[in-house]
């Protein structure tokens, strides 16, 4: 059964340096008050996963948590860049990172075959794409059945998988609404997982075929009100699109980006929404 | 007397006629999304439209800023995992058309998001290839829209993230379930479809008061014009309306946040 603790020792229990760490959500319940604990506690050297990194991941790597970063769309979505991932790549601040790339469709079947237990996703994919020639995780299979040829990946498997929901009841099962994108493949896929939540009810009062997460299959449930600020918790709070469209200037240039993360992140105290909204 | 209207709203206008009612769309954000949504509330009610976010048959009253905008899954008639959106419902079939934009985009309608220059040192590092390289091989067929200019049309663009017809416009032969591809290309200058042997680009279409000048000025090869180069029908008062007050409601709904 998922164990209650705080998001602190939540993350100091399960997030190791040098670990993989998928933190999904698709736009909406970006886990964003766990990611600014992962930067308060100094992780490093991490490899993240992720299929679109938003500016939950440009906050990590430029903090310099990142060794690696796996996605598969890395933009501030609607507004333009990601200016510290860019920064990093094309730049090597703060330090030099390696990426991979893959489509969405790829990422998604990944996470899929890992909840799955395969070693490997099978797709009809990146036909004529070139991002076979710069990612060597992407191979081509020919079916036994038809012959026909098909794209190939490895599964996702990470260490730990960090996602936020809107909320547990007191056994931990978890309740996921909205747009739910692979964030119940993510938790199990992972060999932990971490699971921030609005609140613990007494009731999920989830409908049948829901998207609830056992308890038994989540390693920890922690509070973390407001916690996907500046992304949004559907039934909860809308997205922050102003603080999407400020984001463009606060990361664009090294220091003001670098005084953000002082005044929002380090100087924050475990505060869940960062002071963002 | 013809309406006033700017070149933005001649390319969405037409980008939103080129849908059919009833047709299935997956739709990309940005100029697509806006092209979409103008054609469900003109003249394609039925136009069914599905975002990569997993959000199916939705109807948003305001412009999503990003693929997953709460609007998106509360105006849906249902919304799935995004491994099912690409597995069963774009990879199974089920999507008459592609509607996409584009970073850059070349002779043979191969696009690039991926990066300018070299992969290991990159000029400009640009987003990636999110859903594109699926929903331009898995839908039935691609429309493509974007700003014309020489910096976005090219002769052969810089990595091909997503396929158009190949570095020599023989990437689809032979290969087989996958779709028609890119069956045209709306700019705020003009019309183009691939030519039906070689592939290559051609404009069909101007836009009313645009010359051909202008396109070959704005396109970074030796751009051919089709024998019977037509003009593209000009936008009417209930879609520039339409437009228009979609347009308005959403600065307001993205300004208030």
């Amino acid at each position: 059964m998922a164990e209650f603790l705080s998001l602190h020792d939540a993350v100091a229990r399960y997030v190791d340096d040098g670990a993989t760490v998928a933190m999904e959500g698709f736009t909406h319940l970006i886990p964003f008050a766990a990611g600014h604990e992962v930067i308060r506690q100094k992780k490093r050297d991490l490899t993240l996963i992720r299929m679109t990194p938003d500016i939950i991941y440009d906050q990590l790597i430029g903090a310099g948590c990142a060794k690696k970063v796996i996605f598969s769309w890395g933009g501030n979505p609607g507004v333009g860049s990601l200016h510290r991932l860019r920064d990093a790549v094309e730049k090597g601040w703060p330090q030099k990172i390696e990426i991979l790339e893959h489509s969405h469709a790829a990422m998604a079947c990944a996470f899929e075959a890992g909840a799955a237990g395969l070693p490997l996703a099978v797709l009809r994919g990146y036909v004529g794409s070139e991002l076979p020639s710069v990612n060597d995780q992407i191979k081509f299979i020919e079916c036994p059945f038809t012959g026909e040829r098909l794209a190939a990946v490895p599964s996702v498997r990470p260490d730990v998988s960090i996602i936020h929901a809107q909320r547990a009841d007191r056994q931990g099962n978890v309740l996921v609404e909205g747009i739910v994108g692979v964030q119940k493949e993510a938790v199990l896929a992972a060999k932990h997982s971490v699971v921030t939540v609005e609140e613990i009810v007494d009731d999920l009062n989830a409908h049948p075929n829901a998207c609830v997460i056992p308890g038994w299959a989540i390693s920890a449930v922690a509070v973390a009100e407001k916690g996907a600020l500046p992304s949004y918790t559907h039934g909860y709070y809308g997205r922050s699109n102003r603080f999407y469209k400020e984001w463009d200037a606060i990361a664009r240039d090294r220091d003001t980006f670098t005084q953000w993360l002082d005044d929002n992140v380090y100087r924050a105290d475990n505060n869940p929404a960062g002071g963002q909204a | 007397m013809s309406l006033e209207y700017t070149s933005s709203e001649m390319m969405t206008v037409t980008a939103a006629r080129a849908l059919e009612n009833g047709m299935t769309c997956f739709v990309g954000i940005g100029l697509p999304s806006e092209a979409a949504n103008l054609a469900r509330l003109t003249h394609a009610p039925e136009v069914v439209l599905i975002y990569e976010s997993g959000t199916l048959q939705t109807k948003p009253d305001i412009l999503p800023l990003s693929i997953g905008d709460g609007e998106l899954c509360e105006s849906a008639l249902t919304t799935v995992a995004v491994p099912e959106m690409f597995r069963y419902w774009l990879q199974g079939g089920k999507v008459n058309v592609g509607f996409l934009g584009t970073a850059q985009i070349d002779r043979f309608a191969n696009l690039n998001t991926t990066l300018i220059g070299d992969y290991k040192a990159p000029k400009v590092r640009l987003p990636g290839g999110g859903g594109a390289p699926e929903i331009a091989t898995n839908a039935g067929e691609v429309f493509i829209t974007l700003k014309h200019s020489k910096r976005a049309f090219v002769k052969d663009v810089d990595f091909v993230t997503t396929l158009g017809f190949g570095r020599d416009g023989k990437g689809r032969d032979n290969v087989p379930n996958i779709g028609k591809g890119p069956t045209r290309v709306i700019t705020d200058l003009c019309v183009m479809k691939p030519d039906p042997d070689t592939k290559e680009l051609v404009v069909v279409s101007l836009h009313p008061g645009v010359t051909r000048e202008q396109v070959i000025d704005a396109t970074g090869w030796d751009i051919r014009f089709a024998e019977q180069l037509e003009s593209t029908p000009e936008p009417n008062a209930n879609e520039l309306d339409i437009l228009r007050e979609l347009k308005a409601r959403t600065e307001r709904a993205h300004a208030g946040e």
